[in-house]
């Protein structure tokens, strides 16, 4: 389906051989000033895998995938493509290298048309040098094919892209990345804002791209839909790796207790029945606290 | 419920929809419609009632020679109107797009002149300064982060203040010397600045280049890479740079373009009066920004049209000699123009809001 010899984005150097992990972070970490937004954080993206980054508001997940991204520089520890260090500068070297993200911003430019955002950055285009211009037909075409792949059906390609909802933005973007033959493809919370059945074709679309050999690292705050696709693990509080596990090494209630913080929650329980005199039999006991919690609202950003 | 169960991996790709399906959410707007939605159609309107307006109350512009003139007029104004549209729908400002018009100007003008050489020396010199003048104001920007408005008004001081003191100092005089018995001279009066027949009526080549500039300008715009990148870093700078956009690039090479264009009408200033008033230009650049506006380009970036601003600059072409031709007092010009800016702003928000709605 992609056509390597027309865009930058579509990685020019095929795939090492053995398994060994196509990103790797070792023991990296970034502050910004005299803040310490990440330390000591070690992670291992392999082919066909789909590795899940969960962590509450602030716990540094979103400095994470900029460093992998090349908006952000790591500052400390190392960043190995592909068993090399790497250092990357611009978002387009990360690109270059196969690495794709899905910004929680969604990264449209919302006044362009469909068409222009899906090949912003990588567009197609055909003749010599000083006429070369887009391929606007191709362009559409193709546009047009991806998004019908994934259940999007537009009338209209010309229409701004923020004329969009936010569950076809997002699934615009995704497709875009798989288009562009990422090796790696980072989504940023691709589900916190979307409906359920949405996200349902989120997902789908992540296991569709681990599948097809892509190295997923899924950002979420959501541990069900982590571990509905997820192969390994790793969760981060206050900036530091707090769990790093394999699908086989951990189950979902241990995984939901860890995201929810089951003993903070307990001495928060504690806390509120002394300044308000909460009735405490009637919350949850603390062994309660870490099973699954069913009535967990959908995409609880 | 087993978790093992619910922990499945769901596996396969999103249901494809039939090939020829729509959402049907949509409803097609008439063609009338998306016509008017366009930004470019609005100024065309508003250009084609200034016309009527003076064709009807100013007789003598009704005659072929008169609209040579005016044409004249609005390219001098188009042609620096386009690189400034292009970067606004970029993002930024430049407020010294005026005053770098005299100093490229003056640099060509004394370089030749106090050193006795080639006038194309000068052109070429002219043309380094313009383009460095640019890039310095697009490296400031991009590199600071600093709004655009503030980084183009400190290069407007410098170079309002610098054309007056650098001239002063070279010439003693406000003015630069008569350049047109030097060298290579009426090569490049016949290129910037000459004046053509067609069936009985002068017509400066300035017209010629402002529509060819204006043709090359759309073409960018809507069918290259570049033109792409011109409405992304415009319409999310953030996000362009983050899907591989060179946003410096682009942003640095959009202040350069408005440097060649300022050289470009420098060198015709220069070769059709042979002289250049070195307190010239201040107030031009506003002009150029309204011509932009006018035509259709949103001041705060990402949308816009290269069209757009030609019929702008001829709205302004237009009234600047339809007010004398009428036999008005030309003092007036300037409150017409204000009058002309906010009906044609308003016209546009009008006619995009009724065409646009859903």
């Amino acid at each position: 389906m992609t056509d390597p010899t027309t865009h930058g984005a579509v990685l020019k150097d095929t795939p090492p051989a053995g398994d060994g992990p196509l990103v790797e972070l070792r023991g990296a970490g970034k502050s910004y000033g005299n803040i310490r937004a990440l330390h000591g954080v070690d992670l291992e993206v392999h082919a066909g895998q789909v590795t899940c980054v969960l962590g509450d508001n602030g716990a540094g997940k979103s400095t994470l995938i900029k460093i992998i991204s090349g908006l952000h520089q790591h500052t400390e520890g190392e960043f190995l493509v592909d068993g090399t260090p790497v250092r990357f500068s611009t978002p387009r070297e990360a690109l270059d290298r196969g690495i794709a993200t899905v910004y929680q911003d969604l990264a449209t430019v919302p006044l362009m048309p469909v068409w222009r955002n899906f090949f912003l950055g990588s567009e197609m285009t055909r003749g010599p040098w000083p006429l070369r211009r887009l391929d606007i037909a191709r362009m559409k075409e193709t546009a047009d094919q991806e998004l019908r792949n994934m259940g999007i059906v537009l009338d209209d390609l010309e229409q701004p892209i923020g004329t969009l909802s936010g569950g076809q933005r997002q699934c615009v973007a995704i497709a875009r990345a798989v288009y562009f033959g990422a090796r790696v493809l980072i989504l940023d919370e691709p589900t916190a804002a979307l409906g359920v059945k949405q996200s349902g074709v989120v997902l789908k679309y992540i296991a569709a791209a681990r599948d097809r050999g892509l190295g997923v690292i899924f950002i979420t705050h959501n541990p069900h839909h982590a571990y509905m696709v997820g192969d390994h693990f790793s969760v981060l509080r206050l900036g530091t790796l707090e769990l790093s596990a394999g699908r086989s090494e951990i189950g979902l209630e241990e995984l939901t207790n860890h995201m929810a913080g089951g003993a903070e929650l307990a001495a928060l329980k504690h806390e509120l029945a002394q300044v308000r005199g909460v009735d405490t039999e009637e919350l949850p006991e603390e062994g309660d606290l870490t099973a699954p919690v069913a009535t967990t609202p959908e995409g609880t950003s | 419920m087993s978790m093992a169960q619910q922990a499945e991996p769901a596996v396969g790709r999103p249901p494809a929809s039939g090939p020829q399906q729509t959402d049907g959410r949509t409803a097609r707007r008439s063609p009338a419609l998306r016509l008017l939605a366009r930004p470019e159609v609005g100024v065309f309107l508003g250009a084609v009632a200034v016309l009527v307006f003076f064709l009807i109350t100013a007789p003598p512009v009704r005659d072929g020679s008169s609209m040579a003139n005016i044409l004249y007029q609005s390219s001098t104004i188009g042609i620096m109107a386009l690189p400034v549209a292009l970067l606004m729908i970029g993002g930024e400002f430049d407020l010294s797009s005026g005053v770098a018009v005299i100093s490229s100007a003056l640099t060509a003008s004394m370089l030749s002149y106090q050193l006795t050489l080639n006038v194309w020396t000068g052109v070429i010199v002219a043309l380094v300064v313009s383009l460095a003048i640019g890039a310095f104001n697009g490296w400031m920007v991009v590199k600071t982060g600093l709004p655009s408005f503030l980084v183009t008004l400190g290069t407007f001081l410098i170079l309002q203040g610098a054309n007056l003191a650098v001239t002063k100092m070279v010439t003693g005089n406000v003015a630069t010397d008569d350049i047109s018995d030097m060298d290579g001279f009426d090569q490049a009066k016949a290129i910037f600045a000459s004046t053509f027949d067609v069936g009985g009526v002068q017509v400066k080549i300035t017209i010629v280049w402002w529509l060819v500039f204006a043709a090359l300008a759309t073409w960018v715009l809507l069918r290259t890479r570049y033109g792409n990148w011109i409405f992304a870093v415009g319409g999310n700078k953030d996000s362009a740079r983050a899907v591989g956009v060179p946003v410096r690039f682009t942003k640095i090479s959009l202040f350069m373009l408005v440097g060649l264009g300022a050289w470009f009408v420098g060198m015709h200033n220069l070769f059709s009066f042979n002289t250049v008033q070195s307190g010239e230009g201040v107030g031009q650049e506003l002009i150029y920004i309204a011509a932009a506006v006018i035509g259709g380009c949103l001041l705060t970036g990402g949308y816009g049209s290269a069209i757009g601003p030609v019929f702008g600059a001829f709205m302004f072409g237009m009234v600047q000699q339809g007010i004398v031709y009428a036999g008005w007092n030309p003092d007036w010009f300037k409150a017409f123009l204000g009058v002309m800016l906010l009906g044609a702003v308003l016209i546009n928000l009008w006619v995009q809001r009724t065409a646009t709605r859903r």
